[in-house]
């Protein structure tokens, strides 16, 4: 017989326990969570015991009972009772408290959700009056309650009050080296901590599922959080902990590859289409979203590669440089330049921005389509097609004009009419003319090659399920590739009559080149083989890589059903996606961005405007359209600007800095912790684990909240304990207002850590100011999180100033009109400059009180908000035009 | 457990005894919020939960092959009770695709659950899933064969039936299986 456990999963203590207690041979073997041992089962499931029969058991009772059994004691009626009581009542409460207490932090929730089935416990122990469950001796129902409550019982900051004959009997049988072996065997003596990976791959349980909140409204009343004793004692001990021997972190070697025992992370965000400047919608949607999720998961320590580029090939960059009368691959030199620059001014840390027009591209497409071919995946069938005789090619959709065959509109386009809006099939256009010379076409047919995907779905929804089901794919990435797998997959055309593109190796079809839709994922690979010879070991290594891709919507069935055919058909163990991030859309001030109107704000355009990076990217981060679309406005920019960055982190940084300059001469004084500071501690601590928690789930919008709330708390600290005044009082009051300043600027260091990934400069600038050691930068990300003490006392800071301007309602204004494109002037928003509060920068010396402030601003922000939502309902125009992505590959 | 499912175990249970041929019915009755069926008993304590009161039914009847004959088998026919009432029930409409797909792959090479011979197991799982598999498709039930043919048998085996309509499983296949 033999037993499979992992590590971290309660349901293996059980087993162990039973296996020991028992004396049944069977070998044991450790695997990882992800492990799917019982072959038919499409989820990972352990402990299982495979029989020699063939025969394998999954329930963690069923085996318990089973060894039982073979050891002699077979179960009575209320041994049974209790184990299907535990399956059916306890299992659904233990999976609600562990979740919330491991992922969330929701300690209180969690003893509630535990409540009803321990008292009923405790009344079944106390009718009985037996030892033991159901009588003198030990049974396998001891051993399995015993061991499901194991996580949360033994824990003591847990359950202060669990009821006391649960507490005499879980004792009792814990007393037993069984037990106790097989617990420290599972978690390590790690508690509850020790379940985090196992229970981050469980489905969330069914409380969680709520409806997102809209984006950009303020945040609903947030139940104020309370702490215990044990919190602020815990807190208290990792703050003591110091910097101790934390390294300094590892300066980036290049080449990055993966490595043995590391968390190897490729992550790549969806390839801009070269052709055009890429809008703020298509910055949050792909580069930006990515780079912070990259420079966080650099900060955890992981080995992560950040892979982008340009996607060159196709019908639109032939169109543009005829427009520019440039030649493709001198139109993609020149846009490549462009894209380069604003993505370096937006700083986002690429490890290798390439472009899909490279050798290794042509390579890598051809090689998978041969092996696709080679392994039959591919079918040909003939198209009708408009050819353009005189300019002597097959003309694509956009390529051709003619009369619409519904509504007889002169220039419909190839594809769609634009004043019916219909979509089209270029063919049946009414006297169509090439576009270019004003020729008529002449319609021929021509050979093309089809993906088989109907032959690769049954291998693809194999692999969906599981990709689905362990990693982090946005709830619009699984929506949406459910719906393309609902209607059934249909062959689709891989091959284009076009010149500009990777051209098809078949002597068939010698004059054509591959759809850009086959061709630009294809991209994510050549850019690797640009920026290493090793791209293998990133790209066919599944077992090592987990790959993250980053995308707008209207991408993600290219991501996740026809590339993954594409790789899953070639055969060739390529490392497929593990976690699909997909943003909704970001809408421009109620409208959409229009290049061809002027309306919005382009990647070059931004650092026009004299704002710096740093603020575009903590708006456009603010503002993420995570779960529902959100729209950027100009006047709720400022906003943002003004209470959240200037008033509230910005403040409190600065102030904490101030305060040791001007009253410790630059240099942090004593620390003497009171209660009220363990207090600070523990809800700052709270906040980071939050933080760390969100992040790890790619919820970056959600994260960011977590910083701002850590100011705010600071900002209150500070307002409350008043060290301007004490610092000029007795011996005890300027003891307390080095405290105070003490630990506000320790704040400060960690929240210039927290900030790095959203505001890498403004992250620089305060660890420059406070002179922040280096380790600190790693060090308070670890794990789950610790806020630990990095500044010491008798460490000494640079020179503070302030972190962040204020934005002026006649540049917000001048802003909004330069940006608006031809909008009529009604639809232009009410005079932003009543929204813009202007609260005094150290609000608390002149006695402002800016929280007060804030409240104020909030309320203005919503009168604002109503009435842009009034004006969007009754112009009827808000929800039709969004700012999408150029490349969507359809 | 909705009160509707609360009287579907009620009804299981009161059709799994007439199938086992026990003469005088027992009296029944339901505890808290969740309804969980519970077994007066006469001569001893009570028993609750409806895996343990459909087991301790069988061995009143004295008829424990119905529990599997061998450790092993016993073992396999409690792992699906189990299943029965911790996935299969209450469970959310985007997972049901998933359980008749491992179910299926299961059954491939298997009469009933536990084998070759017909448990407890097949009675309670029959009685779990029959909501699921009214409500197929013709093609549905074809993609599942192996779980509607193991249907087909156990809803056709003698006495089981009892409370619940018939589903009709097409023996012969009239789709085929798609582009394959």
């Amino acid at each position: 017989m033999k037993l499979f456990v992992s590590e971290g999963n309660p349901h293996c203590v059980k087993v162990l326990a039973v296996v020991e207690l028992t004396g049944v041979k069977c070998d044991i073997s450790h695997v990882n969570h992800e492990e799917r041992v019982v072959p038919y089962l499409s989820r990972p499931v352990l402990p299982a015991l495979a029989m020699p029969s063939g025969v394998y058991l999954f329930s963690p009772n069923a085996i318990c009972r089973f060894l039982f059994e073979s050891s002699g004691s077979e179960s009575s009626s209320l041994t049974n009772q209790w184990l299907e009581w535990e399956a059916t009542e306890l299992q659904p409460a233990l999976a609600q408290a562990l979740h919330m207490t491991a992922l969330q932090g929701k300690r209180a929730e969690a003893a509630a959700a535990l409540q009803a089935p321990l008292s009923f416990l405790e009344q079944s122990l106390r009718k009985r009056a037996t030892p033991f469950l159901t009588g003198e001796e030990v049974t396998v129902a001891d051993i399995v309650l015993w061991a499901a409550l194991y996580p949360v019982l033994s824990d003591s900051s847990f359950m202060a009050g669990e009821p006391a004959q649960v507490g005499r009997w879980f004792e009792r049988v814990g007393q037993l080296q069984a037990c106790q072996s097989a617990a420290q065997a599972v978690l390590r003596g790690a508690g509850v901590e020790a379940l985090k990976g196992y229970l981050q791959k469980q489905p969330v349980p069914n409380f969680q599922r709520r409806d997102p909140r809209p984006c950009n409204q303020p945040e609903g009343e947030e139940t104020e959080l309370v702490i215990t004793e044990e919190q602020m004692q815990a807190a208290a001990q990792t703050w003591n902990r110091g910097l101790g021997h934390c390294p300094t972190p590892a300066s980036r070697e290049h080449p990055i590859l993966p490595q043995e025992g590391k968390r190897n992370i490729l992550l790549t965000s969806a390839l801009p289409y070269v052709n055009n400047v890429p809008h703020l919608g298509n910055i949050i949607g792909c580069v930006l979203s990515a780079d912070v999720f990259a420079r966080y998961g650099r900060l955890r320590g992981w080995n992560l590669l950040f892979i982008c580029g340009t996607d060159e090939y196709g019908t639109a960059t032939e169109n543009k440089a005829r427009e520019e009368g440039l030649s493709p691959q001198e139109i993609c030199d020149k846009y490549h330049a462009v894209h380069s620059a604003i993505y370096r001014w937006f700083q986002i840390d690429f490890d290798f921005f390439g472009r899909t027009t490279t050798s290794h591209q042509t390579e890598i497409a051809q090689d998978i389509f041969w092996r696709l071919h080679e392994r039959g995946f591919l079918i040909e069938d003939t198209v009708e097609q408009l050819r353009c005789e005189r300019c002597l090619r097959f003309l694509a959709d956009r390529f051709v004009e003619g009369v619409c065959p519904h509504c007889q509109y002169p220039e419909a386009r190839g594809d769609q009419c634009d004043k019916c809006g219909r979509l089209i099939n270029a063919v049946e256009l009414k006297d169509p003319q090439c576009k270019v010379c004003r020729e008529t076409p002449v319609i021929r047919s021509s050979k093309h090659l089809f993906l088989d995907l109907p032959k690769l779905e049954g291998q693809l929804e194999e692999w969906l399920e599981r990709s689905v089901s362990s990693g982090d794919w946005t709830a619009n990435a699984r929506q949406i590739t459910r719906s393309w797998l609902r209607d059934g997959l249909k062959p689709r055309c891989i091959t284009r009559d076009l010149k500009w593109g990777t051209p098809v190796p078949h002597p068939d079809f010698s004059e054509k080149v591959f759809y850009v839709w086959f061709d630009a994922p294809i991209g994510y690979l050549s850019i690797t083989a640009n920026y290493t010879s090793q791209w293998e070991k990133w790209w066919k290594n599944p077992k090592q890589v987990e790959l993250y891709n980053f995308m707008a919507k209207d991408n993600v069935p290219f991501h996740s059903v026809v590339f993954p055919c594409s790789l899953l058909g070639a055969q060739d163990n390529y490392t497929l996606v593990s976690h699909l991030i997909a943003t909704e859309y970001l809408n421009y001030e109620d409208t959409k961005f229009s290049k061809s109107r002027g309306v919005g704000v382009f990647g070059d355009m931004a650092k026009d405007t004299g704002i710096p990076a740093d603020v575009w990217r903590f708006y456009l981060l603010y503002l993420r359209p995570e779960g529902q679309d959100s729209a950027f406005s100009w006047a709720d920019m400022a906003l943002k600007n003004n209470s959240e960055l200037l008033n509230n982190l910005g403040n409190f940084i600065n102030r904490a800095g101030m305060f040791v300059t001007k009253f410790f001469e630059g240099s942090v004084p004593e620390m003497k912790l009171l209660q009220e500071d363990l207090n600070l501690l523990a809800r700052v601590g709270w906040e980071l684990r939050q933080y760390i928690q969100l992040l790890d789930k790619v919820r970056i919008r959600d994260a960011l909240k977590c910083i701002l709330n850590i100011s705010r708390h600071g900002n209150q600290y500070i307002q409350v304990n008043e060290p301007w005044r004490k610092i000029k009082g007795g011996d005890q009051e300027r003891q307390r207002a080095g405290t105070v300043t003490g630990v506000s600027v320790n704040v400060a260091c960690l929240l210039s850590v927290m900030l790095q990934p959203y505001m890498p400069a403004v992250s620089a600038t305060i660890r420059e100011q406070l002179q922040a050691p280096p380790s600190s930068m790693d060090a308070m990300l670890q794990g789950t999180g610790s806020f630990i003490c990095a500044l010491p006392a008798g460490h000494r800071i640079g020179t503070v100033s302030p972190l962040f301007q204020k934005l002026e309602a006649d540049q917000i204004e001048a802003l909004r009109k330069r940006f608006g494109g031809q909008q009529p002037k009604s639809q232009c928003e009410v005079n932003p400059s009543p929204a813009v509060p202007s609260p005094p920068v150290s609000a608390a010396q002149q006695g402002v009180d800016p929280e007060q402030a804030q409240q104020l601003a909030r309320e203005v922000a919503e009168q604002g908000e109503r009435v842009r939502t009034l004006k969007a309902q009754k112009s009827g125009e808000g929800r039709r035009h969004r700012g999408r992505c150029p490349n969507s590959w359809s | 457990m909705t009160v509707q499912s609360a009287k579907m175990a009620l009804r299981e249970l009161s059709s799994l005894e007439k199938s086992l041929g026990l003469k005088k019915p027992n009296k029944y009755s339901t505890q808290g919020d969740k309804k969980i069926p519970v077994l007066q008993n006469s001569n001893g304590p009570s028993l609750s939960g409806i895996v343990t009161i459909a087991t301790h039914l069988v061995q009143e009847a004295r008829r424990p092959e119905l529990l599997g004959s061998s450790a092993e088998e016993r073992a396999v026919v409690q792992q699906w009770l189990e299943y029965r009432v911790t996935k299969l029930d209450n469970c959310p409409k985007e997972e049901i695709k998933t359980i008749l797909k491992d179910l299926n792959l299961y059954l491939e090479d298997k009469v009933y659950l536990a084998g070759n011979n017909f448990t407890l197991a097949d009675t309670l799982m029959y009685y779990g899933i029959h909501h699921i598999m009214v409500d197929l498709t013709v093609q549905e039930k074809e993609k599942w064969a192996n779980v509607s043919r193991w249907f087909d048998h156990v809803q056709h085996y003698p006495g089981v039936r009892h409370h619940l309509p018939p589903v009709v499983v097409l023996r012969n296949r009239f789709y085929t299986s798609g582009h394959h």
